[in-house]
């Protein structure tokens, strides 16, 4: 090991994209990771935000190229083109607002039917310094203290994560506390041969090219189309 | 106002000694002013004082002369009701005076060559050596300086306009308070679906504004039931504008007297920000489908746009008022190479490529079937420079839009990313925090098909490289710097403190800095916001004026009490100048004439003529 110390790590691409409801601080745990750094009040995303980040692992350094992705109903139907490809993502939710797990677990159904089927998951309850457990030590589970926001337990989210094969991890990107955790993780996950596979940006994008016909956001949209005819 | 002269001149001459001391009357024999001014029945006598004026003045219709005061008021400043700018009770004497003369402005334009040099040469000028003395002693009163108690300016309160009114939840505010805060702000927009539910307003959440929601509703729900659509009305020094736009309902609510088709224009702007979003086929699906569905959930995430694009108006935006685009100011030769290498690494998926720096266009290529419209640019510089959505995530965007002036059915994808200080770099390293958005450098890169990021990202990558490599980016980030240009520099020893230049053809406008006249004093923010608000409405004066329908007005000099003004159309350019309330209109044309002159000079510096064209 003492020898390879030295000499340049091999270096890989790892496209990555952040997927959840709107407002459950996607941008926000990006912000961190990539800049460390955090706004209150941050305005929604439009469309998407593409950032890269180098992640260095003992053995070799993973570059992050990040898909961050708008939570809004309206952006839904571009998603596919942001996860085509991918061999990672992470699908946010809020712990303090349940509707938003039920949006990840779509999101995860959809990521395990239609992306790569190597693509590594975390499942990612963020906003953990509104409950609390905010002091950083995650493993408490405390509860039902008046200033606890939390809605959805650690054990609810966890046994999903288990059943669905995913990584998961409660964050905050606010104190920054279990952020960094979480890319390395990912990272780590990622085995080696998929590595050689799809390497630098021109690799996955030409293998887009192929399914450019699968979404059309001029067509008739999905969500509205629902909404007329649920009543 | 003339009709009480008698019964209130006790009254009023007890004001006028309390008040700050009138401005020297525009023009009066020496002997005279005094008289005028203290004699109590100072007010009958003016319809006399203004003929007399007037015939001395040669009016080439004798007839005009014998106009009533209130009558010319009427033609001079048109949308005067809500601005209480030049309210007839405040008016010293001098008033009438002021307004008489901007009235003779009219005169020498309705000759066919009348232009500003004939106003100047004119007779129409001569004034006694007392009156000059004193003038030029005065000459130096900045526009507004008169007014800095801010009473009657109609803007009382206007430094608070942007406040947020506190939530429900917070402690010890009661509802009315919040009611009363809510009716405290000078302006509103509402916007409605035609079954009356709420979508957007500018102040005020749901709770507080669905009654208001619901009035407004009825109204303009009973107009279009009798087929006879509800445009406008007022309320005391409220104008209410509604638009209605298919199944959507826009409401703009002013007391900052801005005329109807100002309003209407804003609200067009409001209704264009969410075709943006929705494009138009959309929005009529969801409503035919359904009409009471509440459009908030497909706009989610947008209000940031709409309220960004609602306070630049509100703050007074001259780029809205002259739909014009501002560009930077570079040499001819830089420019050039800066389209030069922008052309050069476009690829076939670009429809159009921009680089702005601070708000201000710096390049632009584009097919050549195509231009780009500015109402489309106005939303794409709304959503990267006045809301912080894009640029505070860092990185590099892609974003869909529909714009609505180039094909309002279909989206548009662009792609986005800020110059940083190491623009070599492939990997766009996060924008530092600045304070200022003078000096950020956007690359937008407009493309028809939604998987091109990557061949846009290499335009962008290519384009930095080139910038920064023959020094373009520098010269772009000095000129930014730089700031607008001042008038000293550009009509030296012209007593104008502040002015817009339109270029029609080009549909571009420049301006001059607005410091210091109009920049307050240092960092009181609050100050500088009115300052400009001021100066803003008086432009939306002189454009309410100019552009009134059936008024084909060439020239238009005006003086209040605070202030003087001209604009100037022909069908090259528009211009708008303000200056100090002292200043005679043959200084103040002198001026207006060097900075068109400069303008001309200047011209393939100042606008982007073309641009580069594929």
């Amino acid at each position: 090991m003492a020898d390879s110390a030295n000499a340049p790590k091999p270096s890989s691409s790892v496209k990555l994209v952040l997927l959840g409801e709107a407002a459950v601080g996607k941008s926000s745990l990006v912000l961190r990771f990539v800049n460390n750094d955090f706004q209150e009040n941050k305005e929604p995303t439009i469309g998407a935000a593409f950032l890269t980040q180098k992640c260095n692992l003992p053995t070799r350094t993973i570059k992050f190229e990040i898909w961050d992705t708008a939570g809004q109903e309206r952006f839904a139907s571009l998603a596919p083109m942001y996860y085509r490809n991918a061999q990672a993502a992470l699908v946010v939710y809020d712990l303090t607002k349940p509707t938003s797990l039920v949006k990840a677990k779509h999101w995860v159904a959809e990521l395990q039917r239609q992306a790569s089927p190597g693509i590594v998951i975390a499942l990612v309850g963020n906003k953990l310094d509104l409950t609390n457990d905010g002091a950083g030590s995650g493993a408490a589970e405390s509860g039902d203290d008046s200033g606890d926001a939390r809605k959805i337990t650690t054990e609810e989210a966890k046994t999903y994560a288990e059943e669905e094969g995913l990584l998961f991890f409660e964050t905050s990107a606010k104190t920054g506390y279990n952020v960094t955790e979480v890319f390395t993780a990912i990272a780590n996950a990622i085995p080696e041969t998929s590595l050689k596979s799809a390497r630098g940006p021109g690799a996955s994008h030409a293998a887009g090219r192929t399914e450019e016909q699968r979404v059309n956001l001029n067509g008739p949209r999905d969500p509205n189309a629902k909404e007329g005819c649920a009543c | 106002m003339v009709p009480d002269a008698d019964a209130g001149s006790s009254g009023s001459n007890a004001n006028d000694l309390q008040a700050p001391p009138p401005l020297p009357p525009r023009r009066m024999l020496s002997t005279e002013r005094g008289t005028l001014q203290v004699t109590p029945a100072q007010s009958t006598p003016t319809t006399a004082v203004s003929s007399v004026d007037i015939s001395t003045l040669s009016f080439p219709d004798g007839s005009r002369g014998t106009f009533t005061t209130s009558a010319m008021r009427a033609v001079s400043t048109p949308i005067n009701t809500g601005s209480g700018r030049v309210s007839p009770s405040l008016g010293p004497p001098s008033g009438d005076l002021a307004e008489s003369m901007s009235v003779m402005s009219f005169a020498p334009t309705m000759k066919p060559a009348g232009d500003l040099a004939s106003l100047v040469a004119g007779g129409l000028n001569r004034k006694s050596r007392a009156w000059q003395l004193l003038r030029s002693q005065s000459a130096t009163v900045q526009p507004f300086q008169t007014r800095d108690t801010g009473m009657g300016s109609g803007l009382t309160g206007f430094e608070r306009e942007f406040d947020n009114i506190p939530d429900i939840t917070v402690q010890g505010t009661t509802d009315d308070d919040r009611v009363a805060l809510w009716k405290s702000k000078l302006k509103h927009y509402m916007i409605l679906s035609s079954a009356g539910k709420p979508i957007y307003s500018r102040h005020g959440d749901l709770s507080l504004i669905n009654s208001s929601m619901g009035v407004v509703q009825t109204i303009i729900s009973f107009y279009e039931g009798a087929k006879d659509p509800l445009m406008g009305f007022t309320a005391g020094n409220t104008r209410f504008v509604v638009a209605t736009e298919g199944p959507l309902y826009f409401v703009a609510i002013s007391k900052l007297g801005e005329s109807d088709s100002q309003l209407r224009s804003q609200l067009d702007a409001l209704y264009m920000q969410i075709l943006s979003t929705l494009t138009l086929p959309t929005l009529k699906n969801i409503f035919v489908h359904r009409p009471s569905t509440d459009l908030r959930k497909p706009l989610e995430g947008t209000e940031s746009l709409l309220s960004s694009l609602a306070d630049s108006f509100t703050k007074g935006s001259p780029s809205a008022l002259l739909g014009a685009l501002e560009c930077l100011r570079l040499r001819k030769s830089q420019r050039h190479s800066i389209n030069n290498a922008f052309l050069k690494m476009r690829n076939d998926k670009l429809l159009y490529g921009l680089i702005v720096a601070g708000g201000k266009l710096v390049s632009v290529i584009r097919p050549r079937k195509h231009s780009l419209h500015p109402s489309d640019l106005q939303l794409i510089f709304n959503m990267l420079f006045e809301s912080g959505g894009v640029k505070a995530g860092g990185g590099e965007n892609w974003i869909p839009l529909c714009l609505p002036a180039f094909n309002n059915r279909g989206y548009l994808y662009m792609y986005v990313s800020f110059f940083d200080g190491n623009p070599e770099s492939n990997s766009a390293e996060p924008v530092q925090d600045r304070s200022d958005s003078e000096d950020e450098i956007a690359i937008i890169l407009i493309s028809a098909d939604k998987e091109s990021f990557y061949d846009l990202k290499e335009i962008r990558d290519k384009v930095a490289q080139q910038l920064s490599k023959n020094g373009s980016l520098t010269i772009i980030k000095a000129a930014a710097a730089g700031g607008r240009p001042k008038i000293p520099a550009i009509a030296a020893g012209a007593q104008i403190s502040h002015f817009l230049y339109k270029s029609r053809a080009n549909v571009q406008f420049c301006m001059s800095s607005l410091e210091p006249a109009f920049g307050g004093s240092g960092d009181d923010e609050p100050a500088k916001m009115v300052a400009r608000r001021k100066l803003m409405s008086l432009y939306h004066q002189l454009h309410a004026s100019m552009h009134a329908k059936h008024t084909h007005l060439k020239v238009l000099h005006c003086v209040g009490e605070d202030a003087a003004s001209l604009a100037w159309i022909t069908p090259i350019f528009e211009l708008y100048c303000v200056a100090g309330p002292n200043i005679s209109r043959q200084v103040m044309t002198q001026g207006a004439n060097k900075i068109i002159q400069w303008a001309k000079k200047e011209e393939e510096r100042l606008f982007i003529i073309g641009g580069g064209v594929f």
